[in-house]
């Protein structure tokens, strides 16, 4: 039984002619293959992060339980997926009223548009629907000939450190998420970056390559691999793991930098696709009967929240803000120069450049730079922003400023490394006695301890030796240590 | 076939009902207890079991959200924007977990290893139930069942050298037809009732009226999953004894004196009046702080057990409830009447609430 069914009659109609919109407008994308299905079906792609096809693991289990509670309770909606990939897959549900279906397909263009033409995504594997079913195929297989649990215990394990990963990665040149060549794979299925790491040192096989890395000393690999903050890549290559455990760690990796873009761009990319959802239903798409409720759904897309903010708000609004000010020319130094209160807000030298300025941004931009160099005064007030703290006080969150400067600095740190802390590599022979010694680079807030324990506790699972990690609590340096059997802190002056 | 995450869902179960049967004890002692969703299945609240990450401390870090109020204002309001984008949740809520009465019966049957119970014998009802487990070969074509008589089919083909592999098609004929079939199961109905006696004088304070109300639960939950009908009544009790609903039997508190008699009487006319005890399994279960008034009311309390009571359950249960100012007196006395290991009376000592799943398992772990 096939879960998803093409598009057919009156929506394969509405598609062609959302299509025709979207082209018009200029926006380009591989070829968007819509799907309708159900909810459940929805609910399960949701959960595998929109795939058909993934590892076995209980995380995509309890993903589907809340999911599925969610429907039923009724205070959740899914209501479109799609994923990058080309071609692009979009899910649309049966459910869904005619209307509804107008609003998603025109907002899954936009984000198929960014998907495309976004620099951040250009390392991207689209054909990840295929890698994600091998990475089953192959941790199936792994599960078969080590057993279940060992498998799925590695993997919690790894999945441990599944944020440790360097964002910087996706834009290098010699960024290596493509797909591989089609004879490279029959040759070697492991995955993409532990063979490239094995195939550095050509022409040796492996058991030397492994004793090359014993007799390389430690204070030598110190010196290479300091500073690193693909961790996940550290330990696939370093740590002492069997090889299949290795090609595990190679594999999650892989799906991790897979996702990264997306968690980086989402005020940008849903911005943008709502945008477009926009623009498109109420230049050209929308009949008068259909206003109202579309309204309604577009109006619960964009609502206020006040202890998150909404991305899609925040992204369509600095979109269209940037268009308006490009378009009559409020921007650069003759404007920021001005002192003239009236003549400011009058500005308009009719420059029409809004449209041209918001595809060029889409082009580069992630949610840093978007916000550092667009989030303007103006802006942040009209948003009604603000910023909250706990209040040991009273035990609560409360509101802590509406300044301006605040909220760009609050917005950009919860952005910083998709809102992770920064972990690097400080020595991998700490105490010259082959332990781990991360660093947690202080920003300002504290990470938290009894999570931070445990992950020591896992990391010493693939490290084998001692772990310890050097940050900051409560204006304390400290660091905090593993040694297999208990965790310690020490404070530095 | 079902998609391979339903796999992974119910793997993702039993992760949690290890974790519920790890932290058993906790959440019994704690009192914290499986919410009724009304439609046979349970809310159990737990806490989520994320992976643990390097991640930023919740209450340092503070936040940025919209709306409108002033700086010291509270921020409200939960929930997210209105589309989800898959693939990213963090999933830091608390997870409510829905377990159906069988399953946590199971459960806390396993921890406590259970045994079975063996329902009184006598006149048990018995019913049938017509369950589709079965194939047969005929049948109305709403239960037809494909994939049987395609394998029919192909036997036959293979057999009869028809079957070509190049060319596989396999066309089932009349005799290839298989059918979903029902099969008749004798299942027995049998009914028990559970009747809680509760002393309520002075004596008994909120914690141990609160050990009573935790205890009483799971004993309801385990003797639910082995009954199929179920009844439930309260008699509270100082000097004078009345039923009442579940709210009051846990709520009301009374002063003055104790006579446990008069509870016992009035146990014993329910039994008469309402249950027979041939068709009923009957479950008396008292609990005190072990204080009665006098000696001569307790060896009246004996008489009434011997005579009646006893004689017409599967087992009656003791449960003194340690207060300050019990002085745990009638614990004592039912033990020299009974012995420690009576064929069907039991007797358990409630210090605390930790004490609570030890002494769930010293009333059900005789499977009477």
């Amino acid at each position: 039984m096939d879960r998803t069914k093409p598009l057919t009659g009156e929506l394969a109609k509405l598609r062609d002619e959302i299509l025709g919109y979207a082209t018009d407008y200029g926006l380009t994308f591989y070829p968007v293959m819509f799907e309708v299905c159900n909810y459940d079906t929805v609910c399960i792609l949701a959960a595998n992060g929109g795939f058909p096809n993934r590892y076995p693991h209980w995380r995509f289990g309890m993903e589907y339980d809340q999911l599925n509670k969610g429907n039923t309770y009724g205070f959740q909606k899914i209501y479109e997926l799609v994923i990058n990939t080309d071609p692009c897959y979009a899910y649309l549900l049966s459910s869904n009223r005619f209307v509804d279906q107008k609003l998603v397909m025109a907002h899954v263009y936009g984000h198929a548009d960014f998907f495309k033409n976004n620099a951040w995504f250009s390392s991207t594997n689209r054909k990840m629907m295929d890698v994600m079913a091998n990475n089953g195929t192959k941790i199936r297989k792994y599960m078969e000939k080590y057993g279940v649990d060992r498998v799925e215990t590695f993997i919690d394990t790894i999945l441990s450190f599944e944020n440790l990963i360097d964002m910087l990665e996706l834009v290098k040149p010699d960024a290596n998420f493509k797909p591989p060549q089609e004879d490279e794979l029959v040759k070697d299925d492991r995955s993409q970056s532990l063979r490239s790491f094995m195939g550095s040192k050509l022409g040796q096989d492996e058991s030397e390559v492994k004793k090359q890395i014993e007799e390389n000393p430690l204070d030598k690999l110190d010196e290479k691999v300091r500073g690193s903050r693909d961790i996940m890549k550290f330990l696939m290559e370093y740590a002492p793991v069997e090889e299949w455990e290795a090609d595990i760690i190679g594999l999650l990796r892989e799906e991790a930098y897979y996702f990264l873009p997306q968690r980086i761009t989402k005020i940008m990319n849903e911005g943008w696709a709502s945008y477009w959802h926009s623009k498109i239903l109420t230049n050209k798409a929308l009949r008068s009967s259909e206003i109202f409720d579309y309204a309604d759904v577009h109006s619960g897309v964009m609502a206020m929240n006040q202890q998150n903010i909404n991305p899609y708000r925040i992204g369509i609004e600095l979109f269209r803000d940037i268009e308006y000010r490009w378009d009559t020319g409020k921007f650069g130094k003759d404007y920021l120069e001005c002192d003239n209160m009236t003549e400011k807000a009058n500005w308009n030298k009719n420059t029409n450049l809004g449209r041209e300025k918001i595809f060029e941004i889409r082009k580069s931009h992630n949610d840093i730079t978007f916000i550092d160099e667009f989030f303007t005064q103006e802006f942040c007030e009209r948003m009604q922003l603000f910023t909250y703290k706990y209040n040991p006080r009273t035990g609560r969150n409360e509101i802590e400023s509406r300044e301006f400067d605040d909220i760009k600095s609050k917005l950009l740190q919860q952005l910083t490394n998709f809102g992770n802390p920064v972990i690097e590599v400080e020595s991998a022979n700490y105490k010259n006695r082959g332990d781990l010694l991360l660093r947690h680079v202080h920003q300002g807030v504290d990470l938290d301890v009894s999570k931070t324990n445990e992950t020591l506790r896992n990391m010493h699972q693939v490290w084998k030796r001692g772990v310890s990690i050097t940050t900051q609590v409560e204006g304390v340096n400290k660091i905090i240590s593993f040694d297999g059997k208990e965790i310690s802190e020490v404070s530095q002056k | 076939m079902d998609h391979p995450i339903k796999r992974d869902h119910a793997r993702f179960r039993k992760i949690i009902k290890g974790k519920i049967r790890d932290s058993l004890k906790k959440y019994i002692s704690r009192g914290e207890m499986p919410i009724p969703k009304g439609n046979g299945q349970f809310k159990v609240p737990m806490p989520s079991i994320n992976t643990p990450r390097f991640i930023f401390g919740d209450k340092s870090q503070g936040g940025s959200g919209q709306g409108e109020g002033q700086a010291g204002d509270p921020v409200d309001g939960e929930g997210e924007p209105g589309q989800g984008e898959a693939g990213e949740g963090e999933g830091n809520k608390e997870l409510d977990v829905d377990m159906s009465l069988d399953e946590l019966a199971a459960i806390l049957g396993d921890e406590l290893e259970l045994p079975k119970i063996e329902p009184k014998g006598k006149k048990n009802l018995q019913s049938t139930v017509d369950r589709y487990t079965s194939i047969g070969t005929v049948g109305p074509d709403s239960l037809k069942h494909y994939k049987r008589t395609y394998k029919e089919a192909l036997k036959r083909q293979i057999a009869m050298g028809t079957y070509d592999p190049s060319n596989p098609i396999v066309v089932p004929t009349k005799a290839d037809m298989r059918y979903r079939s029902a099969d008749t199961k004798v299942e027995f109905e049998n009914s028990a009732v559970v009747i809680y006696m509760m002393d309520v004088s002075g004596s008994m304070g909120d914690e141990q009226k609160e050990i009573v109300r935790t205890e009483s639960f799971w004993i309801n939950l385990w003797l639910k999953s082995q009954y199929k009908d179920i009844e439930i009544r309260y008699i509270i009790h100082d000097a004078t004894a009345k039923e009442v609903d579940e709210n009051t039997f846990f709520k009301t508190r009374e002063s003055g004196g104790t006579l446990i008699s008069s509870a016992l009487k009035l146990c014993k006319e329910i039994i008469q009046e309402d249950y027979n005890s041939s068709d009923w399994n009957i479950y008396p279960f008292h609990f005190s702080d072990g204080d009665n008034w006098s000696m001569e009311d307790t060896n009246l309390c004996l008489n009434i057990l011997k005579e009646d009571i006893i004689p017409n359950s599967n087992v009656f249960c003791y449960g003194q409830v340690e207060s300050r100012y019990g002085s745990g007196q009638f614990y004592k006395d039912l033990s020299t009447a009974f012995g420690e290991e009576h064929e069907d009376v039991i007797l358990s000592k409630i210090k605390n609430k930790d004490a609570i799943l030890g002494s769930i398992k010293d009333f059900l772990g005789k499977g009477k």
